[in-house]
């Protein structure tokens, strides 16, 4: 029913736009990561593969790139040890109180994400709120000067960060279990833990693959909150990009290990993909 | 207060555990908003338990200060302008890919999701490159850009999801009786995806104005609200950055609250960002 003319009017301006502002300066990045920088700051426009090689090389560049997976690791772990759980509870035990509690679960992503990595340093800091309670009920005589400016800190904001994204595809997940699965089981006399692990558990392996991408992947890439609260051990991988592009200028080199990062990601993107198609039952 | 700990007719047992994990994840999620708020009317600074010399100083200090408001108003045109722009394109993306067949269709898709999906500073270094290539000054003009753009999808994935819902019948009687597709467009199309589109304005919107990663490398002189809040987090921290951000999680709560009572009124149920988290992740890459 709709006319060619009416389907180009809709189709080409947003091609030609999303191509201009979103495919080429992609394909840019790709391209700049074979140039190099001259000796008088100027980008030289030969094509070679020293900047993957110097990433390869130099331990610092995939030592840190190693440490960020590994940072990235740990909170995705956690979010999803905290996010499963939270999404089994209410989709199955919250009953009218689900919807209450499901947006007081996104409510928190309504607060700017720098703000809640600041207020994480001002609790973590040394004359900050932990350890001045700390102090307070005599439970120590000196702060704790470990919590902030390390990976724990980085590992623990971000964790905070993503823990209601991991969540929300979990809870999706969960709450398209047909809940006479559920009896079912229970029914053909299943124990509950039996049919936590047999039935419901299986059908909520897309939503967790999803949450696990997610939490992964948005920290693999953070810059913020290592370098708010990271301190000199938890600089990730993309400060030393940001530091690229700016003070160091080496464009070039910057964007080849974003290049490498964006190589991890998609193929984590591509993974994941392939495992919810085989594990879901649609 | 009676907790329900059991699962109404699905037999699993009443779990303990569970709630108070739920408990306990709660405390861990609004811990730092709590402390937040609370300090921000300390009067000895950011730190130090208990909280004393209860003030409202920092919000006296916060008002007076022009560069957060300048910053503010930035990042209120940004986040205008963004909105239009990712509407102008999204909105006829969502229709060309519920109508249109065409060329790279599927790659299309992907490639709108990706801002979403990458980490920010991915997409804001490679529009760095192209704004530095066509030696365009930095200014709140290229963030404007880069929002409008990243945000594209948001408005595609609930205009996309909003159609699917659509009777086509409507949109047919009225090119039936003689109006063209403009008038079609706005007579018939538009009122019929309302929700999705005041939905996705207001993500659009809110998600701009919270925007850091991609704002970080697109500055000029100029600094919207997020960048000024760094800056000064970098120069030493004072409780006027929990004022400020305080007053903005309140003004988006009852952003939020209001959304909720709109969309309850209008179909009995709110799932705001639903469609996108939906289309982000568990379909994240399939066509």
């Amino acid at each position: 029913m709709f006319s060619r003319a009416y389907k180009t009017a809709v189709t080409v301006p947003p091609l030609l736009w999303v191509t201009v502002f979103l495919l080429v300066p992609y394909l840019l990045m790709f391209a700049y990561s074979f140039w190099s920088v001259s000796p008088q700051q100027t980008i030289v426009h030969s094509w070679n593969l020293n900047n993957y090689s110097e990433l390869l090389t130099k331990t610092v560049y995939w030592q840190t790139l190693l440490r960020s997976m590994w940072i990235a690791a740990r909170v995705m772990l956690f979010s999803l040890l905290l996010g499963y759980p939270l999404a089994y509870f209410l989709s199955f035990y919250a009953g009218q109180r689900k919807d209450l509690l499901y947006q007081m679960v996104i409510i928190p992503l309504w607060v700017s994400y720098l703000v809640r990595a600041y207020a994480w340093k001002t609790i973590l800091g040394s004359d900050g709120v932990f350890n001045t309670l700390l102090q307070y009920v005599h439970l120590t005589k000196h702060p704790l000067d470990f919590l902030l400016y390390s990976p724990f800190a980085v590992v623990l904001t971000l964790t905070h960060i993503y823990t209601p994204f991991t969540f929300l595809p979990i809870y999706a997940a969960l709450e398209h279990i047909p809940r006479n699965l559920v009896e079912a089981s229970h029914d053909l006399g299943a124990t509950p833990a039996q049919t936590f692990w047999k039935v419901i558990f299986p059908l909520s392996i897309p939503g967790v693959l999803a949450g696990a991408t997610f939490a992964f992947v948005l920290s693999l890439g953070d810059f913020l909150a290592p370098q708010l609260l990271g301190g000199p051990s938890g600089i990730m991988i993309s400060n030393i990009v940001v530091s690229l592009f700016g003070a160091a200028y080496n464009w070039p080199l910057g964007a080849a290990i974003s290049l490498a990062m964006l190589v991890i990601v998609v193929s984590l993107l591509v993974f994941s993909e392939r495992l919810e198609k085989k594990w879901s039952f649609r | 207060m009676e907790l329900p700990v059991s699962a109404q007719g699905t037999h699993l047992p009443r779990s303990r555990g569970l709630l108070l994990h739920a408990a306990a994840v709660f405390a861990f999620l609004y811990l730092p908003i709590a402390v937040l708020i609370l300090y921000s009317f300390n009067g000895q600074g950011v730190g130090g338990f208990p909280p004393r010399n209860l003030t409202l100083d920092w919000y006296r200090i916060l008002f007076a200060d022009g560069p957060i408001w300048d910053a503010v108003l930035n990042s209120l045109q940004v986040a205008f302008a963004a909105m239009v722009i990712a509407l102008a394109f999204g909105v006829p993306a969502g229709l060309a890919l519920d109508r249109a067949e065409f060329p790279g269709k599927a790659a299309f898709r992907r490639l709108v999701l990706l801002p979403l999906i990458l980490p920010g500073i991915i997409t804001g270094l490679s529009l760095l490159m192209l704004f530095n290539l066509a030696s365009v000054k930095l200014s709140l003009l290229t963030i404007t850009l880069g929002h409008g753009t990243a945000l594209i999808s948001v408005a595609t994935t609930e205009v996309f999801a909003g159609l699917q819902k659509l009777d086509r019948a409507q949109e047919e009687a009225s090119l039936d009786l003689g109006a063209n597709y403009w008038q079609t467009f706005w007579a018939i199309t538009v009122p019929n995806l309302k929700l999705p589109i005041i939905g996705a304005a207001l993500l659009i919107f809110t998600l701009s104005m919270d925007e850091i990663a991609v704002s970080f490398f697109l500055i000029g002189r100029d600094n919207t609200l997020p960048l000024e809040i760094w800056g000064r987090l970098r120069r030493g921290i004072t409780p006027e950055i929990n004022a400020v951000s305080t007053i903005i999680f309140m003004f988006s709560l009852v952003t939020i609250v209001l959304w909720y009572r709109l969309r309850m009124r209008a179909e009995g149920s709110v799932d705001v960002g639903g469609e996108l988290i939906e289309s982000t992740s568990v379909n994240t890459l399939s066509s």
